[in-house]
């Protein structure tokens, strides 16, 4: 592979922004101290994670002591469920949505292996579009529900969630909500003051800080039992020593993603349609995934019927356009996508579907490059393929 | 990322012999859309002889690469050759494929026998079998085959083989009595004629070392190595890579891939080959 990459996979992970870089750097470097010594050069890593505490409750509209670092995004939620499990031991049912990232489908449905006792489980359905039907999860709602566990956005279609209302509709029966929303923040305005969400899962890597950072944000007031036991860190909410360097760069993504909101996303999503409508219109036979007016600014997922995905990404690879496909080929496992066939996306585009998302490192000159060189490879797939039928 | 050979990345993005022979004698249709990958064998056939083939798949890349390196194997090769060619040989032909993928190479070699028996007019038994993997359309024959012909030991590697049980799951059960039933059978089978089911200690040993003198040795020779007989306990072996192969990354590798698939061919099926320290 020659030249330079086109990186389409900012769903999958980003790149760590420059300023963000910059302001790791001292915690790299000098400023090595454990936040919870006593002396004074310990100090400034400790006013580093509080500075940092601080830009991420602004970017979520939370107040600062709402926020637990964590390592990850599967980190945080693992936290929220196994605590509101821990909560009301005598609730055996959780509600989620079949769309789910793996970090909680397969937590969800294997919950009854962790603790030893039989749950009932609703995964809501969802329509062609993608979207939830509101009356299923108002019926869903019941007295022995221990937690509703929603993504605020999904990672594959980019389609997002209608959390204030669902989070609204759990708190009214008494019931904790968690939403998944490590691909929504930084990518929509989120003002969790004015929300009934008890717990929100967030995930460094994917707003331009580095792996291996995550937040969960617990609701002041709701219960919450902590995941990892140990020392005091993160005021007994979750022992080990904080990844400073991280926390620190995760801080600066928060304030980069808050005062850029609005342009950046502007700009996505004028390089995401420009992107999404060129492709659809050079390329016959090629369907958009998910409902177009609900959805994050810079996810498209197109389905390129009668081709599969995994050899449409490595010819894009050939030509160093990233992106990733919703193929049983590339999933690793025999089956094509579990969101796209909770969907109902026909196995014809389903096999053959490609997932673009874009960040605001892209450029218009990305865009048209890769407007240029799809076309060509589906269509010598498909002539390779024995049900394309020249039209 | 997949870890491809050169030369199925060579054969996905030059594929050879792509098209539909417009008047073919034998056509071999297998797979389908819904499972994710499909191959439309055509065969020309001249005096026994297959003097030309062309394919069209829908699927990954090694589906892709399988298919072309299958065209290249099969024209000119009389039928009766062809015939003989296993989804393994297309496989090696591309320098190996990932275990996740040998189902690719199962296609290949189901499309060849679909558009031989198509040519001579006969229908496939393997189709007529049970479905036992619903998701896939599977059925016992085929999962009895695989087994058979590749030597699978978990339901993991009749998965990667023949995709069955890769979906739902649900056939899991089957498939674990499948296996056990024709793992079983065939551990017998090899046992039966010139190898008698229950051998002693000593006439173990006598096997082992006759066929480490007669096939291995001279293999690894080859390569500047050699091998040690450490000690027979039951159906452990111990062995010691001496030579080159005493210093080879790969000794593992030829231990388990080779002198142990070897040694459970010549001597007993239920050998368990490993590499002693001396």
């Amino acid at each position: 592979m020659s030249g330079r990459i086109i990186y389409l996979d900012n769903n999958a992970t980003t790149q760590i922004a420059p300023e963000v870089r910059e302001a790791m750097m001292p915690y790299l470097t000098d400023l090595y101290g454990n936040p919870s010594s006593m002396y004074s050069f310990a100090a400034s890593a400790a006013a580093g994670l509080k500075e940092a505490r601080a830009k991420v409750a602004a970017l979520l509209g939370a107040s600062p002591d709402e926020i637990v670092f964590t390592s990850c995004g599967t980190e945080s939620d693992s936290t929220a469920i196994l605590s509101a499990i821990r909560t009301f031991p005598e609730k055996r049912h959780i509600i989620t949505t079949r769309v789910e990232h793996p970090a909680v489908k397969n937590l969800c449905e294997n919950i009854s292996l962790f603790t030893g006792h039989k749950y009932r489980l609703t995964q809501l359905k969802v329509n062609e579009k993608g979207m939830l039907d509101l009356a299923e999860y108002e019926a869903a709602l019941g007295d022995d529900t221990a937690i509703v566990s929603v993504m605020w956005a999904n990672n594959e279609t980019g389609v997002v969630f209608p959390i204030a209302e669902m989070a609204k509709m759990a708190r009214k029966r008494g019931i904790l909500f968690h939403t998944d929303a490590v691909q929504a923040v930084g990518k929509m305005p989120i003002n969790l003051a004015a929300l009934d969400v008890d717990f929100l899962s967030l995930s460094g890597h994917k707003l331009h800080a580095p792996k291996g950072v995550g937040v969960l944000y617990v609701r002041k007031g709701s219960p919450f039992t902590p995941f990892l036991i140990g020392g005091h860190q993160e005021r007994g909410r979750r022992g080990g020593t904080e990844n400073a360097a991280s926390i620190v760069g995760l801080g600066k993504a928060s304030e980069l993603a808050a005062a850029n909101m609005e342009t950046d996303n502007s700009r996505v999503r004028a390089l995401r349609d420009r992107l999404e409508e060129g492709l659809l219109a050079r390329i016959p036979k090629s369907i958009l995934n998910g409902d177009k007016s609900h959805r994050l600014p810079n996810t498209c997922n197109i389905s390129f019927e009668f081709v599969e995905g995994e050899s449409i990404l490595l010819h894009m690879n050939q030509i160093g356009i990233c992106a990733s496909s919703g193929s049983a080929c590339t999933s690793g496992s025999l089956e094509p996508s579990h969101v796209l066939r909770a969907m109902g996306v026909p196995f014809t585009a389903a096999h053959g579907s490609i997932r673009f998302s874009l960040s605001v490192y892209n450029t218009e000159e990305e865009i048209d490059l890769v407007l240029g060189a799809l076309p060509p490879i589906i269509a010598s797939l498909r002539a390779l393929s024995p049900f394309w039928k020249e039209e | 990322m997949w870890e491809y050979t050169d030369k199925v990345q060579e054969h996905f993005l030059n594929p050879r012999n792509v098209g539909e022979i417009a008047d073919a004698d034998g056509v071999g249709d297998v797979g389908s859309l819904a499972c994710g990958d499909a191959l439309k064998l055509t065969l020309k056939i001249e005096d026994g002889r297959i003097a030309d083939a062309k394919f069209k798949t829908f699927g990954c890349a090694s589906a892709i690469a399988s298919s072309s390196a299958l065209t290249e194997m099969v024209i000119g090769k009389t039928l009766e050759d062809a015939s003989k060619i296993t989804n393994e040989d297309i496989a090696n032909y591309l320098g190996g494929l990932p275990k996740e993928k040998m189902h690719c190479s199962v296609m290949g070699r189901e499309a060849l026998e679909a558009a031989i028996a198509n040519y001579k007019g006969l229908v496939l038994p393997m189709a007529q079998g049970e479905v036992v993997c619903e998701c896939f359309g599977v059925t016992d024959l085929e999962i009895i085959r695989a087994i058979q012909e590749s030597h699978l030991r978990s339901l993991e590697e009749i998965t990667n083989f023949t995709k069955a049980g890769g979906g739902c799951g649900k056939c899991e059960e089957k498939l674990r009595a499948i296996l056990q039933k024709t793992a079983q059978g065939e551990i017998a089978q090899a046992a039966a004629p010139d190898k008698p089911k229950r051998m002693t200690t000593l006439q173990k040993v006598k096997k082992i070392e006759e066929a480490l003198e007669r096939e291995i040795r001279p293999i690894l020779k080859k390569d500047g190595g050699d091998i040690e007989l450490l000690d027979v306990d039951g159906d452990i072996v111990t062995v010691a890579m001496r030579g080159a192969c005493g210093s080879c990354a790969m000794s593992q590798t030829t231990i388990k891939e080779y002198v142990e698939k070897k040694l459970r061919e010549l001597v007993v099926d239920s050998l368990i080959v490993e590499e002693g320290a001396l």
